[in-house]
């Protein structure tokens, strides 16, 4: 009896909901409708879903899949026809297949150490210097005499690789660097620790840490927008050919004024 | 249906439920062997298990060897703070404390099992990782590691060798008082030997939970892939390795990833091993006696 109770109420609810399923499928069609699936950079996720929602609510018979995976993987998905939209958060590179790349934003690196800390400038060598371990002390840049704790993201992960990229160069960041495994961790870490430094996505910063300038240029959305600050990387949606259809649409919606506001309201850069 | 039929195909019911967690357990292994092999074919056995640097993109060299220390060094620093506070906080609760103090500490610390791993890991970084910045270094470190893991392994190590000191035959210790000896000696000499199969496998199996432990550990231990010289160094094990690089991970990364998987694998198998040959040893020298 009671199992039988149980299996009443179950089942009303699941026939409900398969009647509102198919009215919702049956119900109204407009002119653009379709799947679009997107995956790779997790710098580029949380942006991608705030648009992939905007342009959903434009177009309700869209359904936009958005996944994470890593700029590795957007690049190899988008080039193997898996994905409708790769997302790479770095510049391609020589050994990267060919793809069609769409400019979505961009995303600058500040340089963090706690809000404790005396020191406001590093140059890019002194920078670099500190990450490999050829500077070890505080007293070295012009602050206390404390060791420096250097705190960094794991391999593989986008803002490390834009950061090896585009500050390191061929130098190696150093192996008992402290890790972290995610930009909130890095800044936890940094803001804990009186003599940490560490490396941050701009749209992460907060007033719980520090951004240094770089080269006696700050670290502000201003200066990353009008090329002064150098540590900038892309964002980019990426497409095996010229989209055309829906993911053109979406794309296009992303690019266009609209998507740059959202682009804007995430705190990344937007392209114009 | 008569209750006939349900009597003689209920063991064919119950057969098919154990078979499915064997078949799961199969699975893990050949899925985790099979991701596994390409790094093992590339890299080379020795190489990967021995190999002291980790650096899968920058250098594409995976060398497993200071997971492995990390691993071990944060088990036994845990142990070899758990196992005496354990054993002492079994001996009151089974022997010295009044019923109820026993009724509100043995309660407390079932609960300890049930707080997720996450939370010790917050505790370590606003606790003992500042603590341990202290004495020296970053505090991301196997010391803090091995804090963080002490507490999530106690309440393992109490519980089970709580109930393995209260399993001791009453006459053991009824002889041994009837000796003359007191409840000290008592405790110290007859009850923990007596009782030492259980607590064994207790230790064990906090072994087992500790070298499992990741989410803590990526919180605490700082994560850098180097064979740590200190206490105060920053490490990392082969569990929380696997868990902080596997969502960027691919190709050959991903399979040196899912060769971590093997080697913690076979260590937990040997843990678990072990401590089923401890707890049937004890079973059957309790019959003897």
């Amino acid at each position: 009896m009671k199992i039988r109770k149980a299996w009443k109420w179950l089942l009303l609810p699941m026939v409900a909901a398969l009647l509102v399923a198919t009215f919702l499928l049956v119900g109204c069609s407009s002119n653009i409708t379709g799947t679009i699936t997107e995956s790779g950079s997790t710098t580029v996720q949380p942006l991608a879903e705030k648009l992939a929602g905007a342009f959903k609510a434009k177009n309700p018979e869209v359904n936009v899949v958005i996944q994470g995976g890593g700029t590795a993987v957007g690049i190899k998905a988008a080039n193997d026809g898996t994905v409708d939209i790769g997302a790479a958060s770095r510049e391609l590179t020589a050994s990267d297949p060919t793809l069609v790349k769409h400019l979505l934003a961009r995303d600058g690196i500040a340089i963090i150490v706690p809000a404790s800390n005396p020191v406001t400038n590093l140059t890019k060598d002194q920078v670099i210097a500190i990450f490999s371990g050829n500077i070890t002390n505080w007293s070295q840049v012009g602050g206390p005499n404390k060791p420096i704790d250097v705190v960094a993201r794991e391999e593989g992960s986008g803002t490390r690789t834009a950061f090896q990229d585009l500050v390191m160069g061929k130098v190696l960041i150093k192996a008992d660097a402290i890790l972290q495994s995610s930009n909130g961790a890095i800044k936890t870490a940094v803001s804990g620790d009186p003599q940490a430094v560490g490396f941050l996505s701009l749209g992460y910063l907060d007033s719980s840490v520090k951004a240094l300038a770089m080269n006696g240029v700050p670290a502000t959305e201003e200066n990353a927008k009008n090329g002064t600050y150098p540590v900038v990387r892309p964002l980019y949606f990426l497409t095996k050919q010229q989209p055309t259809g829906i993911v053109k649409d979406f794309i296009d919606f992303c690019t266009g004024p609209d998507g740059q506001k959202i682009v804007a309201e995430e705190g990344y850069i937007t392209i114009k | 249906m008569s209750r006939y039929f349900i009597d003689r195909n209920a063991k064919y019911l119950v057969l098919a439920c154990a078979s499915i967690s064997f078949i799961i357990l199969a699975a893990i292994a050949i899925f985790t062997l099979k991701e596994a092999l390409p790094a093992f074919q590339h890299v080379g056995f020795i190489q990967l298990i021995f190999g002291k640097t980790w650096s899968p993109i920058d250098q594409g060299k995976f060398g497993i060897l200071p997971m492995i220390v990390g691993s071990l060094a944060v088990t036994l620093g845990a142990m070899v703070l758990a196992i005496p506070l354990g054993l002492g906080c079994a001996v009151l609760l089974a022997e010295v404390a009044p019923h109820r103090v026993r009724q509100f500490l043995r309660p407390a610390v079932e609960i300890l099992v049930g707080i997720p791993s996450v939370v010790y890991g917050l505790v370590g970084i606003l606790l003992i990782v500042p603590l341990i910045r202290h004495i020296g270094g970053t505090g991301f470190s196997v010391a803090a590691g091995a804090l963080v893991l002490t507490a999530m392994v106690l309440p393992t190590i109490i519980s089970i060798s709580e109930d393995s000191i209260r399993a001791v035959p009453r006459r053991y210790k009824e002889g041994a008082f009837a000796l003359g000896a007191t409840h000290w000696q008592t405790i110290w000499h007859v009850l923990i030997p007596a009782a030492r199969s259980g607590i064994t496998a207790a230790i064990i199996l906090g072994m087992g939970r500790a070298i499992g432990e990741a989410m803590a550990m990526i919180m605490v231990i700082g994560n850098a892939p180097i064979i740590p010289h200190s206490l105060l160094n920053p490490a990392s094990t082969l569990a929380s390795r696997i868990t902080l690089e596997i969502n960027y991970a691919s190709g050959l990364q991903q399979n040196a990833l899912f060769a971590i998987g093997v080697v913690l694998f076979i260590m937990v198998l040997l843990i678990n091993s072990i401590a089923m040959v401890f707890v049937r040893r004890g079973g059957q020298a309790q019959d003897v006696c």
